[in-house]
């Protein structure tokens, strides 16, 4: 229990990088989809909610598995440039993952959008104020705001998520905790280790979302 | 499409059975979840410190754990277990439990823990003056229970129901690790055997989809039925 302690500390640094990596490219990819999912073009909403609905209602084992194994196997593909990120089971996961918590985000943001009260977009616009600098400091702010709790879980699902980056031979602190029970064949003894890493980041993860709650929430 | 062929020159009635077995896997698992969500539901919502303890230790700790971990916790540790308590009956033989069983009964675990949330969310939703009335009205607990509380509860229940539901149907996928032959194990194997991982895979993420998109079209008309009067 005492010597695997260190093994698993290094491995929960590769599964926090995993995390960091994917939420920030995930952010991106959530705020484009919700943006295009809030457009008046049929073909866009169409498509924006096709990506959500897939990527939502698929497990996420499956989305690794089609872009580690499953991409490799185009012959063009392997030609291009884009294969030496591809070939590289790190940043398969990473975009995986990015974009599975891209499709929740989104979601997230999307109904954050859509719960602002109108009166706050027609009182920018009525003071004058251009639409370009309505979205970026009304509407992006309020949605932020409000779609915080909802994020805060999100966060909590991917890091639990990042533990499928085992699967594809990447030893994240899941991977390794695996290895050492396979070889030592204790499993209780590593769970509650490793467990009580996973526990101790969403205790973590949790605060820090209540810690900006309170201060970007209302002033009441 | 000869990949997906029936009988032995292809792989479409091997996935249909593992499809079967994925759906099997899923209500098992989310039945077992509803009995674990029957004891710690009570406990979670009883004024007594100690079994309140209990019940919020089981729903932290299982959602704030990878759902994989704890696969692998019963996988490895499942039958070590199993044996252990056999040998305090005088039972002393290998006893090997079988993926299914395991399965069902890790995702089932994870399961438990998301519905009971979901279950105290609702129960505590539900007007204090319902419980004052059928006290008044001098209702056994029994008749209480079943007659006033559960109706109400089960429409607020639903609709959360059905998130619960998708988790656990997609979290079925990560047995496959354990050898249990689901959509994704099959998938994998066929992947394997073909050397065509992006048809079968981009497939088993099609039956995926084919199963959550027709589910929610069930716990639709469910929630329909449930919230008529209201």
């Amino acid at each position: 229990m005492i010597t695997s302690f260190p093994k698993l500390l290094t491995a929960t640094v590769v599964t926090l990088k995993l995390l960091s990596l994917s939420l920030f490219f995930g952010l991106f990819i959530g705020l484009v989809f919700a943006i295009l999912r809030l457009s008046k073009n049929k073909i866009i909403n169409k498509f924006a909610y096709a990506y959500s609905y897939v990527f939502r209602g698929t497990p996420l084992l499956v989305q690794i598995f089609i872009i580690y194994f499953g991409l490799g196997q185009i012959e063009y593909f392997r030609s291009t440039f884009l294969w030496v990120v591809f070939k590289e089971p790190y940043w398969c996961a990473i975009i995986a993952f990015a974009l599975n918590t891209g499709a929740y985000t989104s979601e997230i943001l999307r109904s954050a959008f859509q719960t602002i009260k109108p009166g706050f977009i027609e009182a920018g616009k009525s003071l004058g104020i251009s639409n370009k600098i309505i979205f970026y400091k009304i509407q992006i702010p309020i949605a932020i705001r409000q779609s915080l709790p909802a994020y805060g879980n999100e966060i909590i699902l991917m890091m639990k998520g990042t533990s499928l980056a085992s699967t594809v031979t990447l030893m994240d602190l899941t991977g390794v905790a695996k290895y050492i029970i396979s070889t030592t064949f204790k499993p209780i003894e590593v769970f509650i280790v490793a467990g009580g890493i996973y526990l101790f980041m969403t205790f973590i993860i949790h605060n820090f979302i209540k810690f900006l709650e309170k201060k970007y929430g209302y002033s009441q | 499409m000869e990949l997906l062929a029936f009988g032995k020159t292809g792989w479409g009635d091997e996935l249909f059975i593992a499809t079967l077995m994925t759906i099997a896997v899923s209500i098992t698992a989310m039945f077992i979840g509803f009995l674990f969500a029957l004891i710690f539901t009570p406990l979670k919502l009883s004024k007594n410190k100690f079994f309140n303890l209990i019940g919020n230790s089981y729903t932290t700790v299982i959602r704030g754990v990878p759902e994989l971990l704890v696969i692998y916790l019963f996988f490895f540790g499942g039958s070590g277990a199993v044996m252990y308590v056999a040998s305090i009956f005088g039972y002393n033989e290998y006893i090997e439990i079988n993926a299914f069983i395991t399965g069902s009964f890790a995702i089932g675990i994870i399961s438990g823990a998301y519905s009971t949330e979901v279950f105290r969310g609702a129960i505590q939703s539900i007007d204090k003056g319902q419980f004052e009335a059928s006290q008044v009205l001098g209702l056994k607990r029994f008749v209480y229970f079943f007659r006033v509380i559960m109706p109400q509860m089960l429409r607020l229940a639903i609709p959360n129901l059905s998130n619960v539901w998708q988790i656990t149907l997609k979290d079925t996928s990560l047995i496959s690790v354990t050898g249990l032959v689901e959509i994704m194990r099959q998938s994998y194997i066929a992947a394997g055997s073909t050397r065509d991982p992006l048809f079968f895979y981009s497939f088993a993420a099609v039956l995926y989809l084919l199963l959550t998109f027709l589910s929610m079209k069930l716990i639709n008309r469910l929630e329909i039925k449930y919230s008529r009067g209201f």
